[in-house]
């Protein structure tokens, strides 16, 4: 018979109830209420709500489950109160349900302070999308932001802040940050890190009470007699348990607060059960994401009556990155269990903090603290959870690698037991099943066990895992570059190069099988394009090439293009600056400065290209190379023509390094910079090569890169007069271009040769290869064969014809349409295409 | 009877690569596979569902295992030419027979 299943709360944990319980099939009418204005969203994430500014990426409900599995759901309407001798809930609204299980997932709320003034206008928490949108439009009209709290989720506030353009300060009342994660030493370093990021942190701060400002709209007094002036104030000095509701119908609560559960999550009544962080266990309330997903499934187990598992604690390790410092925290990180040792780790110079917490008698791990560098985290919390015994150095384990030994734990020594992925809760054991059952890839084994879903942590453990295994079952790791051809990128490149292939076909003929994919294809476009730098819209060569490299600009989601001339070192006349202008305003493209200080005009359609393209060539402009696997920029600052620092032409190198490698095919995207001074203001160190103007030369950095892993470059060589710098990069760019793998960027490459930094200093500085010479020659050879490719296209009608939208019409795209926004075009969403009011202009 | 409507030369298709055609109103993308010197024609939808794109004829051609495939030059899913199937998504693309006669692509519907 059907029974009444009732959730109260629909955050990230009240909706892990209700898919538990749809996935162990039962039979159960589902209703569930939230107080919020919308379904289930990632709360943990909630700071990515500025990404895009919208609550889409973030919702949690897959399309249609509400209505798949009839499950009724209340949204903007608050459960106000619970009769347990009837059974029934009621809202705000007068929904009044009967309930045979009753799940309370009312979380908490975000606790203010007392403080005289914390009500006035523009005071602000940080928990729900709404929350976001209401400091944003303050934000607006404010200089200076405060956020009360410097806990982590303080800091991910005060973070937001900074983004949003505002003077930023943290307050805590503690001496340090992070208190409950991080020691003294971990919260000063990370204050310092803080600080360097534009962030102020006062610690040991208590405000006593908020009043008009001086300039500003607030002034905040603290007890010290110093004063804070502020035009907003975000409060996160904590949470509290939501158990309102529990109260007022007679459920047992904590002493202070906390709806008080039992191992299966059920509270007083044995009919109702409490789930995340209103649920009050052994005297202690969890605040984290993983024991709210560990308790929404036992208690959905034992609503089903389909499994025995108990919630037995939960393990409060983090490992995060705020505000672009790593911290990571395991275990007992204070080290307050009785005869404790610990062992610490502190790098000045490279602002690491690292402390490890063992028993007394060094056997075994029981907490960390891990600031700036998080790499052990994963290791650390797999000694501590499984009590794996130490070795007999277990300071090893934190200390640098001298001499490259490594202290990494094998996969192997792990038991089955030990979880990997502790957001979702899979087991080693999980994940060996999953692949001897056939998941020998890590997409797959992801959505077969859910591991490596959640915040992502554990990717790395969980390859090695897999690989592991398949190594244990027999199985070769396969690093073929795709089913067509039995070759990495390195074996392809030798191939070509050697037997002097000239074509895909040819090498296909030879040495593969099928006709080649989206992977093969540009691989080896790139690689014959770098050995013998025939032009990419050859007929033999324009079907492999990356829709970008196909017609020599950068595909947008819309299906339009953004064009980017050239413009070395970003150097530019006036004349040159208005002809941009000028073609930009003809044919009505979005203009934006890009990163790397060159132009970017958006919103050209295909057949638009070759025309916009020939004024730019008119005009003395050249192919950015924006569109390719390539050398994209040389960024410079003034120099010394100028600056009153600069000690070297830096413009002048960064042009001719510029024109140099302009051109060049490449794994991947290639970036430089130049600086004229230490002062470095061409940021040349987040670059693959970066150059450093000395008094007596130029250093030279390489393998640094920005992008979604930034690495910072390393130091290669220094005091180079112009002459070695240049025939360094030529090696050091063609030696890259010769052994990395496909898609790999300088510092992934650098990283994964045997020797890194030392092993390639040998070989592009002492020649210990013997192949400097050749290198160079090569270098020079694709520097000789240079084209503007947009040069060559324009002069071709064949070529050009290619670009018309279709084979046998004028008309162009319908489905282009822009609006106009800040005086510029850009792409219209689907809504604003239905509604043509909105619509400027298509494209017939 | 059915009727054929000519699109285009077979020379305004380079070999391994995709044009996109008007055809009844509707976005085709045309392709044109070849090897060992022999061509086959496939026609699919031009409009990427996973995008919203009119980007289909722009892909790379291939194959995977044993289907003809084009990738979305969007976000890289992969559809079979034969029946328009997404390899990774459930939006399947739309297909027409297609045809040569001499040296003339011709489509029906």
């Amino acid at each position: 018979m059907t029974q009444q299943l009732v959730v109260v709360g629909n955050g990230p944990v009240g909706h892990r109830v209700v898919e538990q319980v749809v996935a162990a099939g039962g039979d159960w009418s589902i209703t569930v209420f939230g107080e919020e204005p919308r379904v289930a969203y990632d709360r943990v994430h909630l700071t990515g709500w500025f990404e895009q500014r919208s609550a889409e990426p973030l919702n949690m409900v897959a399309p249609g489950f509400y209505e798949e599995n009839a499950i009724s759901c209340h949204v903007g309407d608050k459960v106000v109160a619970v009769d347990l001798a009837a059974k029934t809930v009621t809202s705000a609204n007068g929904v009044v349900v009967h309930y045979d299980k009753l799940v309370l997932a009312t979380g908490s709320f975000p606790f203010v302070p007392p403080v005289p003034g914390h009500e006035r206008d523009n005071c602000f928490v940080y928990r729900t999308i709404e929350d976001l949108e209401a400091i944003t439009a303050a934000s607006e009209g404010a200089k200076i932001g405060t956020v009360v709290g410097g806990g982590l989720l303080g800091l991910e506030a005060a973070k937001a802040l900074h983004d949003l353009g505002l003077e930023t300060h943290v307050v805590e009342f503690a001496p340090r940050l992070m208190a409950v994660q991080v020691d003294d030493g971990g919260g000063a370093l990370l204050k310092k890190k803080i600080e360097e990021l534009g962030v102020c942190v006062h610690t040991s701060k208590n405000t006593q009470q908020i009043t008009d400002g001086d300039g500003a709209v607030h002034k905040m007094c603290f007890a010290d007699e110093t004063e804070l002036n502020t035009d907003l104030i975000v409060f996160s000095a904590g949470i509290r348990p939501q158990d309102e509701l529990a109260r007022s119908s007679g459920l047992a609560i904590g002493e202070r607060g906390g709806i008080e559960v039992n191992n299966f999550c059920q509270t007083s009544d044995s009919d109702v059960y409490a789930v995340g962080e209103n649920a009050l266990w052994n005297g202690r309330i969890f605040g984290l994401i993983a024991p709210g997903n560990t308790m929404a499934q036992v208690a959905a187990e034992h609503i089903c009556g389909t499994g025995v598992t108990e919630f037995t604690g939960a393990d409060m390790s983090t490992k995060l990155k705020l505000m672009g410092v790593d911290v990571a925290s395991v275990g007992d990180a204070h080290g307050k269990t009785e005869g404790a040792l610990n062992y610490t780790y502190i790098n000045e110079v490279e602002q690491v903090y690292k402390k490890i917490v063992v028993s007394a008698d060094k056997k075994h791990l029981l907490g960390a603290v891990l600031v700036g560098d998080a790499e052990e985290y994963g290791n650390l919390l797999q000694f501590a959870l499984n009590q794996i015994e130490l070795p007999d150095q277990p300071d090893a384990m934190i200390l640098p690698s001298v001499d490259g030994a490594a202290s990494a734990l094998g996969v192997d020594a792990l038991p089955d037991t030990a979880t990997i992925c502790s957001c979702n809760n899979v087991s080693k054991g999980d994940l060996v099943a999953a692949v001897a059952g056939g998941c020998c890839q890590l997409g797959d084994l992801k959505s077969e066990t859910t591991a490596a879903t959640g915040c992502g942590g554990c990717t790395a453990l969980v390859t090695q895992v897999m690989n592991a295994e398949l190594e244990n079952l027999g199985y070769e790791v396969n690093t073929d570059i795709c089913e067509h051809f039995p070759y990495t990128r390195q074996d392809l490149y030798s191939l070509i190069r050697v037997e002097n292939i000239r074509s895909f076909d040819e090498l296909l003929d030879q040495h593969g099988h099928g006709q080649g994919c989206d992977i093969c294809k540009p691989a080896v476009a790139s690689i014959l394009a770098t050995c013998w730098n025939d032009y990419v819209l050859e007929k033999e060569h324009q079907g492999l090439q990356d829709t970008n490299d196909r017609f020599l600009a950068n595909m947008q989601k819309d299906g339009t293009y953004s064009v980017v001339p050239r413009v070395p070192g970003g150097e530019i006349t006036p004349d040159k600056l208005i002809v941009l202008g000028e073609v930009a305003k003809k044919y009505d493209l979005y203009t934006k400065i890009t990163g790397g200080q060159r132009v970017d005009l958006f919103g050209a359609r295909m057949e638009q290209l070759p025309v916009i393209w020939a004024e730019l060539i008119d005009a003395g402009f050249e192919t950015g190379h924006a569109y390719g696997k390539s050398l994209r920029t040389v960024k410079s600052c003034v120099g010394s023509t100028w600056c009153r620092y600069g000690v070297q032409d830096s413009v002048g190198m960064a042009i001719d390094l510029e024109d140099r490698y302009k051109g060049l095919r490449s794994p991947h995207k290639l970036k430089m910079a130049v600086s004229g001074c230490t002062r470095e203001c061409a940021e040349a160190q987040c670059k693959d090569v970066g150059v450093i103007a000395t008094e007596k030369g130029w250093n030279m950095y390489v393998c640094g890169n920005g992008g979604m892993k930034p690495r910072h470059a390393d130091l290669f060589a220094t005091d180079l007069d112009d002459e070695t710098l240049v025939r360094y990069i030529d090696r050091f760019f063609m030696f890259y271009v010769r052994t990395a793998d496909r898609l790999q960027r300088t510092s992934v490459w650098m990283e994964n040769l045997e020797g890194g930094l030392e092993y390639l200093q040998k070989v592009i500085i002492e020649d210990s290869l013997g192949i400097a010479t050749e290198l160079e020659e090569q270098m020079a050879a694709v520097v000789g064969t240079y084209q503007c490719e947009w040069k060559t296209t324009i002069e071709d009608p064949e070529k050009v014809a290619r670009f018309n939208h279709f084979v046998n019409s004028d008309a162009t795209d319908d489905n282009v349409v822009f609006v106009r926004e800040r005086e510029q075009i850009r792409p219209a969403t689907a809504e604003e295409k239905c509604d043509p009011a909105d619509v400027l202009a298509t494209a017939s | 009877m059915t009727n054929w409507t000519d699109i285009c030369d077979v020379n305004d298709i380079l070999p391994n690569s995709g044009r996109a055609a008007l055809y009844g109103g509707e976005q085709v993308a045309i392709f044109r596979i070849t090897r060992n010197g022999k061509d086959a024609y496939f026609a699919v939808g031009n409009y990427d569902p996973c995008s919203g794109a009119n980007v289909m004829s722009r892909g790379i051609v291939g194959n995977i295992g044993d289907k003809t495939v084009v990738a979305s030059p969007v976000y890289k899913q992969h559809f079979c030419l034969d029946t328009g199937e997404c390899l990774e998504e459930g939006q399947n693309l739309k297909t027409w027979p297609v045809r040569v006669e001499g040296d003339r692509v011709l489509l029906t519907s």
